[in-house]
């Protein structure tokens, strides 16, 4: 689980907030994005496309919830869950 | 007529009846009217004064509702501030409203400090008045200020606009009657309750003794089409952004049975997704309105005439007037452009300490010599007198539902060493609407990067003040007068977008 969201902390950190690990945008593996306004409409789509590439994952529309988006943890053990229901799409992708 | 009137009145007439569904809880009218009045002793313990200012930071949440009603029923008025906010903006708005007390969540506890505000969590307030649940006794009246409703002008200095219980009972009388509203009504909104558009839910909401399905944002479309699903919705008020994600689902239109109706304000909704929309909820009549924050609403379109208006936003809410003028205040024919003029009990008393803005916004009719809204944006009518946006007089950018002033992220953009010359404005963007774009010009020798620019924003602005594109060139085309052009940026720039 740790490599994981320290990857998608740094997607987050690259994409939404532009490099900035500092004190200003301290947020937790559990903090939720929604409230915590890290991630805006248009990101949540973007960080769905990245998951989608980088862990060679599909994800269905009904899948678009916050239970398995809404913070870093939710996010990578959506991406674990869907790796261990489909191992073969992602073995072969890497 | 006060506003928590409406919620009283509501709790006497259906007690048990589903008044807020929000993050899994649910709350009968009966609850909110005793924690709210509960609330409100509270406050009136704290030592809040008749006409004080309590800011509320909370989410979209029934903490929030409580809190507002609390504040009006212990005769103060309520600043929402949206607990996304930066820190510079929440102290900017405890500063500037003069809030002598601010409910918070665990996030923004800190904030207050130096501001001269003391911080009241919630839970501990409602708790602290445990067992009481009569209301303090105190002398009110529907021209007392209910709330500030912060908003960005041109200049991009946030101004506070005052409503008042009147003002706001009037727009949610006038809103609820085109809009049909009763008890039976099952309203799902995501739109922040720090905007007019937002708070108005609750307002027609509660007169109407409906239901309030409240979400957080619009962040998760498909947990929203679930919900809206689940609980039967009915009304569905929506930006054009909210309509653009929810168009990008998968979505049967037989799942939305007893949806009556839509809303779409704060920007136009472009044809193809209106008809997209129509084809997607066959039942729901579709309302295109326009408003601004110092009306709250001022047109909506009735639904029977939007195919042969499709890119009109109706006629004045019920009760007012809205007027095209010229620049002597004259009324203007039909087709000639000029700009909107709004009067009635919707409008605002005026703007909080701004006595100079106040004077540009409110003036009297040159006719009338009643005292009108001037709204800074050009329309024209059609013969029979339908309106229709032209554009802004000024140069706000509205992007996803928020307004943005391009000076404002200058100013901020122009901090950097680096930045010789900065121009914001707004680009077509599929999604938000209008995008905040910049176009830097950099200091010789300059070693600044997009990023580095977008960073700095992030620090210093809202999230959606940040330009989504940034562009550094060595020199801005100028007008003829020397000035920065943002209109020839923007055709450029609209031009290579297209």
């Amino acid at each position: 689980m740790e490599p994981l969201t320290a990857e998608l902390r740094k997607f987050i950190t690259d994409n939404f907030l532009f490099g900035d690990a500092s004190d200003a945008f301290v947020f937790s593996d559990d903090d939720s994005f929604q409230e915590r306004g890290i991630v805006d409409s248009t990101g949540i789509l973007e960080l769905v496309c990245h998951i989608q590439e980088q862990y060679a994952i599909t994800i269905e529309d009904e899948e678009l919830v916050p239970d398995n988006l809404d913070s870093l943890l939710k996010v990578a053990r959506f991406i674990e869950r869907k790796r261990r229901e489909f191992p073969r799409a992602a073995a072969s992708a890497h | 007529m006060l506003i928590d009137d409406f919620l009283s009145q509501s709790a006497e007439s259906w007690p048990g009846k589903t008044a807020v569904v929000c993050a899994g809880e649910r709350w009968s009218y009966r609850r909110i009217e005793e924690a709210s009045n509960r609330f409100a002793r509270a406050l009136v313990a704290e030592g809040l004064e008749p006409g004080a200012r309590v800011a509320i930071c909370l989410e979209n949440s029934i903490e929030t509702i409580v809190s507002l009603f609390g504040v009006l029923k212990a005769g103060g008025a309520f600043v929402i501030v949206n607990p996304q906010s930066r820190t510079d903006h929440v102290r900017f708005l405890l500063r500037d409203s003069g809030a002598s007390i601010l409910i918070a969540g665990r996030r923004h506890t800190d904030v207050a400090t130096g501001a001269g505000t003391r911080v009241l969590p919630f839970g501990s307030a409602l708790a602290s008045a445990e067992g009481a649940s009569d209301l303090p006794r105190l002398p009110r009246s529907e021209t007392d200020l209910a709330a500030l409703v912060y908003t960005s002008g041109s200049t991009g200095e946030s101004k506070g606009v005052m409503l008042t219980h009147r003002n706001m009972t009037a727009a949610a009388t006038a809103i609820g009657g085109y809009l049909d509203n009763t008890a039976d009504d099952v309203i799902l909104s995501a739109l922040p309750l720090a905007f007019t558009y937002g708070l108005g839910q609750v307002t027609t909401a509660f007169r109407a003794g409906a239901t309030l399905v409240l979400e957080r944002s619009f962040l998760y479309p498909r947990a929203i089409i679930e919900t809206m699903r689940r609980e039967k919705v009915t009304g569905f008020p929506l930006v054009p952004t909210m309509a653009t994600l929810l168009l990008r689902q998968d979505l049967k239109p037989d799942w939305f049975g007893p949806l009556r109706y839509i809303t779409n304000a704060a920007a136009a909704l472009p044809r193809p997704r209106m008809q997209r929309l129509r084809e997607t909820f066959p039942s729901a009549k579709i309302y295109s309105m326009y408003g601004l924050t110092e009306c709250q609403r001022a047109s909506y379109l009735p639904p029977e005439e939007i195919d042969r208006r499709p890119d009109s936003v109706g006629v004045p809410i019920p009760g007012t007037t809205a007027r095209v003028v010229d620049d002597k205040g004259r009324r203007v024919p039909p087709g000639v452009v000029g700009e909107l003029v709004v009067a009635g009990a919707h409008v605002m008393a005026g703007y909080w300490n701004r006595p100079e803005a106040t004077c540009g916004a409110l003036r009297p009719d040159a006719l009338s010599g009643e005292t009108v809204l001037y709204t800074g944006d050009l329309f024209r009518t059609d013969v029979e007198g339908f309106l229709y946006f032209v554009e802004r007089k000024d140069d706000v950018i509205k992007t996803g539902g928020e307004k943005v002033a391009p000076r404002h992220v200058e100013a901020v953009i122009a901090q950097l060493d680096d930045v010789a010359e900065v121009a914001v404005f707004g680009v077509p963007d599929d999604v938000l609407g209008e995008a905040v774009a910049a176009v830097i010009a950099s200091v010789d020798g300059a070693i600044l990067t997009a990023e580095s620019v977008r960073r700095h924003c992030l620090r210093h602005l809202e999230p959606f003040m940040v330009p989504k594109a940034v562009e550094i060139r060595k020199a801005l085309p100028t007008t003829l007068t020397g000035k920065i052009s943002r209109r020839m940026l923007r055709a450029e720039k609209a031009g290579t977008a297209a």
